[in-house]
């Protein structure tokens, strides 16, 4: 191992540790941020899979966090094991992206914002109306589910469960965007129509990326609705997929990581800045206006700039 | 029945036309800067507050239909010079995430002022009747809103197919760089057409305040049909963009009236289905 990348993994080492022993140390409203950080950190990270690598900015990504949160709500009440917690959601969500992926990858850059955006919008609109799914109140009171014979319905117990869980889905994402395939899906972000004539089925490589990041987004949906115990539409709203790609930005896209640094900057500016003002969302806006004008990079590359860190 | 359906058509024409006077300055800002802006449903709502601001101020509705859609310009105006110019040289999406930023900017900062409950701006004496079509009863304010915003599509014809400035904004959006050169003064060019499509969206703000009432987050809400309309009709065409709000409007009202379980689901289904049969939108050229 050379320096640089024994450093890293060391670096991963402690941090890990640190967040997995934060429980011994904090008290309960400092744990339960951390755990809505590990959950939009997730949520993020697979966001940053299609902005950062793919190139395709969505603004239609809580649709499958919210697809997944829902069906995990529906689920958990009757089978409360992780096949309704996690792999049904995850199933459901890749499902829905492929939908959607078919309509709107065959457009490019702008184009496919619009068409992401709006039918994010139309699985709000089903989940509003449908009595089925509780409509505008949303399903309340989902258990959580029972992992490996135990209960994780204490805080320690569901911060180690969803501790693993994002280990893993940052473990994944990394070894996707080192595959071959990660590979490919940068150099069609560097130049589409060259990955196309060299002979790469270029829509079926978006695809593909936009169903991993869509099942990715399921699976944060689902371990929402367990550590919060409801869902409501609002989850599918296109405003909570413009504030996951502000998390990006600010951790910095094309990082992967990135993306659980930028959910934390913001969680934390969020609980801070509301404890003082309720002028929240006009700092939120121009955090947004000032980081897209100014810094573009984000927390990883301003530290690139400064240490001297590599990707 | 019969007079019901009129009823229903009349109310989604009125819709319509309240589409057609937001996305116009959508597919127009598209078309020429290349900039989906996110926060053109803001400049909604802005116009329905300024209005409500003017009119609490003068106690006259028309002289607010006239000064807010103006007060909405200069702040599009302002928006183009100082935040969106300096992106041009950077790929489209940087601007697509600044203008997502301003909605949360202007919606917190008309809560500010405004409050955050829901206000309604009152119905103009000259149209407070209903009038009564063999048994169809309509606000005449509608009919006046109705004919108001077919006027402005009119309007809008002429200014851009019949004169000199609507050429050049035509160029632009044909091919921004040929038209500077060809000694246009584009960037003046993207000031001003980014300014009227904000002032439109004002108008369409005010005009609606007495039928839809005003909400700061109602910028964000109407930003989806108005990007529908867009993607329905095509992006950067006029025409597209009129045909788009009114089979949309038509939609949505109907889906209201026959299919109240399921009515906001409508538009997205006419939306899919135009995208499978013509992706580039009715009257959109087609995609590269």
């Amino acid at each position: 191992m050379t320096a640089p990348v024994l450093a890293r993994v060391v670096a991963l080492v402690v941090l890990t540790a640190v967040v997995a022993l934060f429980p011994l140390a904090a008290g309960t409203y400092p744990v339960k941020l951390l755990q809505e950080i590990l959950i939009w950190g997730i949520f993020a990270m697979s966001l940053d899979l299609l902005m950062g690598f793919a190139g395709m900015v969505s603004f239609g990504h809580s649709a499958f966090f919210g697809i997944g949160a829902y069906t995990a709500a529906l689920l958990l009440p009757k089978f409360p094991g992780l096949l309704a917690a996690l792999v049904a959601p995850a199933a459901a969500a890749a499902l829905g992206a492929l939908v959607i992926g078919f309509f709107s990858i065959r457009v490019g850059g702008v184009y496919f914002i619009m068409l992401t955006l709006a039918f994010s919008q139309m699985f709000y609109a089903v989940a509003f109306q449908n009595s089925f799914l509780g409509a505008e109140d949303g399903l309340v009171g989902v258990p959580r589910p029972t992992v490996l014979g135990m209960g994780i319905g204490s805080i320690g117990g569901f911060h180690a469960y969803l501790l693993v869980i994002v280990l893993a889905c940052a473990l994944f994402l990394w070894r996707v965007v080192r595959s071959p395939f990660g590979h490919v899906l940068r150099g069609i972000h560097e130049n589409e129509a060259r990955m196309q004539a060299v002979g790469y089925p270029v829509n079926r490589y978006k695809l593909t990326a936009f169903v991993i990041a869509g099942m990715l987004a399921g699976v944060a949906g689902s371990l929402y609705t367990q550590f919060v115990g409801s869902i409501s539409p609002s989850a599918f709203l296109w405003t909570t997929s413009g504030e996951a790609l502000l998390m990006v930005i600010i951790g910095g896209t094309g990082t992967v990581f990135g993306g659980i640094l930028g959910a934390g900057a913001f969680i934390l500016l969020q609980s801070l800045v509301s404890s003082y003002t309720e002028r929240w969302m006009l700092i939120l806006g121009l955090t947004f206006v000032l980081l897209v004008l100014f810094a573009p990079g984000g927390i990883v590359g301003a530290l690139r700039g400064r240490v001297g860190l590599r990707a | 029945m019969l007079a019901d359906l009129f009823a229903q058509a009349l109310n989604g024409l009125a819709y319509g036309v309240l589409l057609f006077l937001l996305s116009v300055g959508l597919t127009l800002i598209f078309g020429m800067l290349d900039v989906v802006n996110l926060a053109h449903g803001s400049y909604y709502m802005l116009g329905a507050y300024a209005g409500l601001g003017l009119i609490a101020a003068t106690g006259n509705f028309w002289l607010a239909l006239a000064l807010a859609p103006l007060a909405v310009g200069v702040i599009g105006a302002a928006v183009e010079r100082t935040c969106l110019r300096p992106l041009y040289r950077r790929g489209p999406l940087d601007q697509v995430l600044l203008t997502f930023g301003l909605i949360y900017v202007f919606e917190d900062l008309v809560k500010w002022i405004w409050g955050g409950r829901i206000r309604s701006i009152p119905t103009p004496d000259l149209f407070s009747a209903s009038v009564n079509f063999g048994g169809a009863v309509i606000p005449s304010y509608r009919l006046f809103v109705i004919v108001f915003g077919l006027g402005m599509a009119v309007a809008l014809w002429l200014l851009i197919e019949r004169t000199r400035l609507g050429a050049i904004i035509r160029a632009g959006v044909y091919d921004s760089e040929m038209s500077a050169g060809m000694g246009i003064n584009v960037s003046r060019v993207f000031t001003f057409v980014f300014a009227f499509g904000a002032a439109l969206a004002g108008l369409s703000g005010v005009i609606a305040g007495p039928i839809q009432s005003a909400y700061p987050p109602m910028g964000a809400s109407i930003l989806v049909p108005a990007l529908i309309v867009v993607v329905v009709g095509g992006l950067g065409s006029l025409k597209g963009s009129l045909a788009g709000s009114l089979i949309i409007g038509q939609a949505e009202t109907f889906g209201k009236a026959w299919l109240p379980g399921a009515s906001m689901l409508i538009i997205y289904v006419v939306m899919a289905f135009v995208l499978l049969v013509r992706p580039q939108g009715l009257f959109g050229r087609a995609l590269k």
